[in-house]
C-alpha cells in the first residue's frame, strides 16, 4: 500500500505548482485553473488523511465534497468576472487590471 | 352728581379729544376738528355752568367748590402728623374767573384753527408735512387739533387743581405742548441762517422755561418739606392762615429770608420762565415761529397766563407777613422789580419791531410785567383783572394778526406781478391799507388794539390798566411812573402797528390783493372783539368819577373774596385816571402822527429820530447774542470739549479702551502660547501624520491581484516562522 507520505508529497507538489501558477501566470483564466490545482491539492490531503487516520467517520469526505462545491461556485463567479473584464477592456491579463491602485 | 364733582370733569373732554384724534380719527380731518371743537365746547359749557353756579353760591369765597381723593397713602416724612397727600379740584373766586375766559378763548381758537388750517381746500401736492401750507389744507391738520386739545386739557387741569403738585403737572404738560406746537412746522428752514427756525425756537422755549420750572419744583419740594401738604386751602386758608404765619416766622437756610420768602422766590422763578419775564423772556418772541393760533393759545389764554395765575394763586404765601401799606416781602419785591422792569423793557423793544407777531409778543411780555408789578405791590385784584382782560384782547390781536398774515399770503398768491412773491407776509412794512381789503379783521383788530393801548372808558384794557396804575400810585409811586411810561409806549406801538398794517395806502402788490378770510376765522375775532370791550365793564370801580354806578366793581367783589381778608377798594384818585388818559391818548396820537404817511421803501421815522438807540431796540438789546455768548457757547464748549472730548472720549473711552486692550493682549497671549502650538499643533500633526502614513501606505496598494497574493504569501511565511519557530526552538 502506498504510504501516506507519498500522498502528502504529491499534494504538496500539486499545491506548489498551483501556487506558482497563481503568482506567476499572466492569463487570468490560467490563474483560475491554478487555483483549482491548489484546491484539489487540499482535497487530496483531506481524502488521504481520512483514509489513513479516520476511515470510520465520513467527515473527511464531507469536507472534500464541500470544497468541490465551493470550487465549482468560485470557478463560476471567477469566470463571469473574467468575462465581464474582457468585454470591457479586451484583455484577460491580470496585471493590466489595476484600477484599484491607490 | 354734586357740582363739586362736576369740576373734575372740566379738564377731561379735551384730553379725550386728544386720544380720540391720535388713536382713531387721525386720517379724517373733518372728524378730527369736530371731535376737538365738540369736546372743547363740552368743556366750555361745564366751565360756565360751574362759573354761574359758583356766582350764585352764597358766601362764595369762604365757601368753595372742592373735591379731593387721597393720592399718596402717607404724609410728608419730615413733618409729623400730616395726612395723606391728596389730589383734587377746587373752584374759588380766582378759579371761577379763569374758568370764565380760558375755555371760551380756547374754543374760539379751535374754531379759528379750522379756517387757519385752510380746511375745505383740496390737498396741494406741493405742501409738505411740517411746513406751512401754501394753497391747500394743512397736511398735519388732525395732529394740530390733537396738540391743541392736549394743551387745553393741561391749562384746565392747572386751573382747577387744588394743590401745587397737580398744578405743576398741568404746567409741565403745557411746556411739552408748547414745544410740540412751536415746532409744529418742524421742517421749515429759512434762507437766512441767522433767522431762528421753528424747531430751534421750540427747543429754546423748552429749555428756557425749564430753568424756571426747576426753581419752581424746588419751591414745591421745600414747601412740602415744611408743611407736609400742598393743598392751597390747607396752606393758605385753614385756621385763618396759621400755616402762613408759621412759614413767615420760620427762618430758611438763607440768611435774612423766611421759609415763606424763599419758597415764594423759588415759585416766582417758575413764573419768570413761564410768563417770559426778564431775564427768561427770550423764548417768547421766538415762539412766534409756531402757527398763529398757537401764538394766541400760548400768549393769551393759557401758558403765559398760567405763570401769573400761579402767582395769584400763591399770593397769600408770597405776601405772608405783609400788611397793606407796610414793607414788601422779598417775593413781592422781586415781582415788583422784575415786573416793572420787564414792562418797560419789553415795551421799548416792541416799538422797533417790524414783524406783526413780534410786536404782539413783546407787548405780551410787557403786559405780563404790568400784572406782576401790580401783584408785587399788593394789587391782587387789579392783577387778576388785567389777566382776564389781557387774555381776551391779546387773543384777539393774535388771531387778528394771523388773519392779516393769511390775507397777505392770499394776496401774495393772487398778485399779478411776480414782484409780490417771496415777500415776508408778516412784515408790517409790506402792508398798509388793509382796512379796505379786510374790514372785519380791521375793526376787530382796532378793538383789540385800543384795549391794549387802554383807550379810555369803552375798552376793557383801560379799566384794568387804570386799576393797576391807581394801585401803584397809592403804594409805590416809582413803579407808577415807570408803568405809565410803559403804558405810553404800549399805546404808541399799538397805533404804529395799526397804522402800518391797516391805514394809509397799500405798499406792496400783496397788500393790494389781500382778502378777508372765511367765517371760521372772522367769527372768533368778532366774539373776542365783543369781550375785549365788554370784559372791562365788570371791573369799573364803584366810585368812579364820583358816580356811584349800580352793579359796578363786580369783578373786584368776586375775586377779592379769593383772599382771606378781601382787599379794600381804593378811594378814587384823579391823578392815575388823568395819567392813564394822557398816556393812552397821547401814545395813540403819536403813533398815528408819526406813521400816518409812511410810504413804501421809506426808513422808519423812529430810526431817524432815535439813531443808534433804534438799533439796540430792534435787536432786542442784543439779549439773544448775550445769552448765546454767556450760556449757549460755554455750554456747547463744555459739552463738546470738556464732556465729549476730555471726559467721554478721554476718560471713559480711555478706560474702556484700556480694558479692551487688556482683553486683546490676554487673547493674543493665549493664542500665541496655547492655542496655536498646543491645540492647533496637535490637531494639525494628527492630521498630517495620518496623511503621511496614508501616503506611504498607498504604494502597497498596487491594484494587481497577484502582488496582493504575493504579499499574503509573504505574510503567511512570516506568520509561519513567528508561530512555528518557538515550537521548533523548544524541541
Amino acid at each position: 500500500m502506498i504510504p501516506l507520505s507519498w500522498y502528502l508529497i504529491l499534494a504538496a507538489a500539486l499545491f506548489c505548482v498551483g501556487l506558482y501558477g497563481v503568482l506567476a501566470r499572466r492569463n487570468a483564466v490560467a490563474l483560475l485553473m491554478s487555483l483549482e490545482l491548489m484546491l484539489n491539492a487540499v482535497n487530496i490531503n483531506l481524502v488521504a488523511f481520512w483514509r489513513f487516520q479516520a476511515p470510520a467517520s465520513t467527515g473527511g469526505l464531507m469536507f472534500t465534497v464541500v470544497v468541490l462545491a465551493v470550487a465549482a461556485a468560485e470557478a463560476a463567479v471567477g469566470l463571469a468576472l473574467i468575462l465581464s473584464i474582457y468585454r470591457q477592456r479586451q484583455t484577460v491579463v491580470a496585471e493590466d487590471v489595476d484600477q484599484m491602485k491607490g | 352728581m354734586t357740582p363739586d364733582n362736576v369740576v373734575w370733569l372740566i379738564p377731561l373732554p379735551p384730553l379725550i379729544a386728544f386720544f380720540i384724534i391720535v388713536l382713531f380719527t387721525n386720517r379724517n380731518k373733518a372728524l378730527s376738528h369736530w371731535v376737538a371743537i365738540g369736546l372743547m365746547g363740552v368743556s366750555w359749557l361745564l366751565s360756565w355752568g360751574v362759573f354761574f353756579r359758583a356766582l350764585g353760591t352764597a358766601g362764595f369765597g369762604a365757601q368753595v367748590l372742592q373735591a379731593a381723593v387721597a393720592w399718596l397713602p402717607f404724609g410728608a416724612p419730615s413733618v409729623a402728623g400730616t395726612g395723606p397727600l391728596s389730589m383734587g379740584v377746587l373752584v374759588d373766586p380766582l378759579t371761577a374767573a379763569m374758568l370764565f375766559f380760558v375755555p371760551l378763548i380756547c374754543l374760539l381758537i379751535f374754531v379759528y384753527s379750522v379756517g387757519y388750517g385752510n380746511f375745505g381746500r383740496p390737498v396741494d401736492p406741493h405742501d409738505l408735512p411740517g411746513q406751512p401750507p401754501h394753497r391747500g389744507v394743512e397736511p398735519l391738520y388732525s395732529r394740530f387739533f390733537a396738540f391743541l386739545s392736549l394743551f387745553a386739557f393741561a391749562m384746565l387741569l392747572l386751573v382747577v387743581a387744588d394743590n401745587l403738585l397737580l398744578m405743576f403737572v398741568g404746567w409741565e404738560i403745557m411746556g411739552l405742548c408748547s414745544y410740540l406746537l412751536i415746532g409744529f412746522w418742524y421742517s421749515r428752514d429759512y434762507s437766512d441762517p441767522r433767522q431762528i427756525t421753528p424747531r430751534q425756537a421750540a427747543v429754546k422755549a423748552f429749555i428756557v422755561t425749564r430753568v424756571g420750572d426747576m426753581l419752581m419744583l424746588l419751591g414745591i419740594a421745600y414747601l412740602y418739606a415744611q408743611t407736609g401738604t400742598l393743598s392751597f386751602r390747607q396752606i393758605m386758608y385753614a385756621d385763618g392762615g396759621a400755616m402762613l404765619a408759621k412759614l413767615a416766622s420760620t427762618p430758611s437756610s438763607i440768611v435774612g429770608l423766611s421759609a415763606a420768602g424763599l419758597i415764594g422766590l423759588l415759585l416766582f422763578g417758575g413764573t419768570v420762565g413761564k410768563s417770559a419775564q426778564f431775564p427768561l423772556h427770550v423764548w417768547l418772541p421766538d415762539a412766534m415761529e409756531g402757527p398763529t393760533p398757537v401764538s394766541a393759545m400760548i400768549h393769551a389764554a393759557t401758558m403765559v397766563s398760567a405763570g401769573v395765575y400761579a402767582m395769584l394763586r400763591m399770593f397769600p404765601l408770597l405776601s405772608a407777613g405783609w400788611v397793606s401799606g407796610g414793607p414788601l416781602t422779598p417775593p413781592m419785591m422781586a415781582m415788583a422789580v422784575v415786573g416793572t422792569f420787564t414792562a418797560l423793557f419789553a415795551a421799548t423793544i416792541a416799538v422797533a419791531q417790524n414783524d406783526i407777531k413780534k410786536v404782539l409778543a413783546y407787548s405780551t411780555i410787557s403786559q405780563l410785567g404790568f400784572m406782576l408789578a401790580a401783584l408785587g405791590t399788593g394789587a391782587y385784584v387789579a392783577a387778576a383783572f388785567h389777566l382776564v382782560t389781557h387774555a381776551f384782547f391779546k387773543a384777539l390781536l393774535f388771531l387778528g394778526s394771523g388773519s392779516v398774515i393769511h390775507g397777505m399770503e392770499h394776496g401774495e398768491q393772487h398778485a399779478p406781478s411776480a414782484a409780490a412773491h417771496g415777500l415776508d407776509p408778516q412784515n408790517m412794512l409790506n402792508m398798509g391799507g388793509l382796512r379796505r381789503r379786510m374790514p372785519l379783521t380791521f375793526w376787530t383788530f382796532v378793538a383789540g388794539g385800543l384795549a391794549l393801548a387802554g383807550f379810555p372808558f369803552i375798552t376793557a384794557g383801560f379799566w384794568s390798566k387804570d386799576e393797576i396804575l391807581a394801585d401803584t400810585w397809592a403804594h409805590a409811586p416809582v413803579i407808577f411812573v415807570v408803568l405809565a411810561l410803559a403804558a405810553f409806549l404800549t399805546a404808541f406801538y399799538t397805533m404804529r402797528q395799526i397804522s402800518l398794517t391797516f391805514l394809509g395806502q397799500p405798499r406792496t402788490a400783496a397788500a393790494e390783493h389781500a382778502s378777508e378770510n372765511t367765517w371760521t376765522m372772522t367769527l372768533p375775532l368778532a366774539a373776542l372783539g365783543f369781550f375785549a370791550v365788554a370784559a372791562g365793564w365788570a371791573g369799573i370801580p364803584e366810585d368812579f368819577l364820583g358816580l356811584n354806578l349800580a352793579g359796578a366793581a363786580r369783578f373786584q367783589a368776586m375775586v377779592g373774596k379769593a383772599l382771606l381778608s378781601p382787599p379794600e377798594a381804593l378811594p378814587f384818585n384823579v391823578v392815575p385816571l388823568l395819567t392813564s388818559l394822557v398816556v393812552a391818548l397821547g401814545g395813540l396820537l403819536a403813533g398815528w402822527w408819526v406813521y400816518r404817511r409812511f410810504a413804501a421803501g421809506e426808513t422808519d421815522p423812529l430810526a431817524l429820530a432815535l439813531g443808534p438807540v433804534y438799533g439796540w431796540l430792534k435787536n432786542k438789546y442784543y439779549f439773544d447774542e448775550l445769552y448765546d455768548w454767556a450760556f449757549v457757547r460755554p455750554v456747547r464748549w463744555l459739552a463738546e470739549v470738556v464732556v465729549s472730548q476730555w471726559i467721554d472720549r478721554g476718560l471713559i473711552d480711555g478706560a474702556l479702551h484700556g480694558i479692551g486692550r487688556l482683553g486683546v493682549a490676554i487673547g493674543d497671549a493665549l493664542r500665541e502660547y496655547i492655542d496655536v502650538p498646543v491645540v492647533t499643533g496637535a490637531g494639525d500633526r494628527l492630521g498630517s501624520g495620518v496623511k503621511d502614513v496614508g501616503r506611504s501606505a498607498r504604494t502597497l496598494q498596487t491594484g494587481k491581484v497577484q502582488e496582493y497574493l504575493l504579499m499574503a504569501l509573504a505574510m503567511v511565511i512570516v506568520a509561519g516562522i513567528v508561530l512555528f519557530l518557538p515550537i521548533l526552538m523548544s524541541r
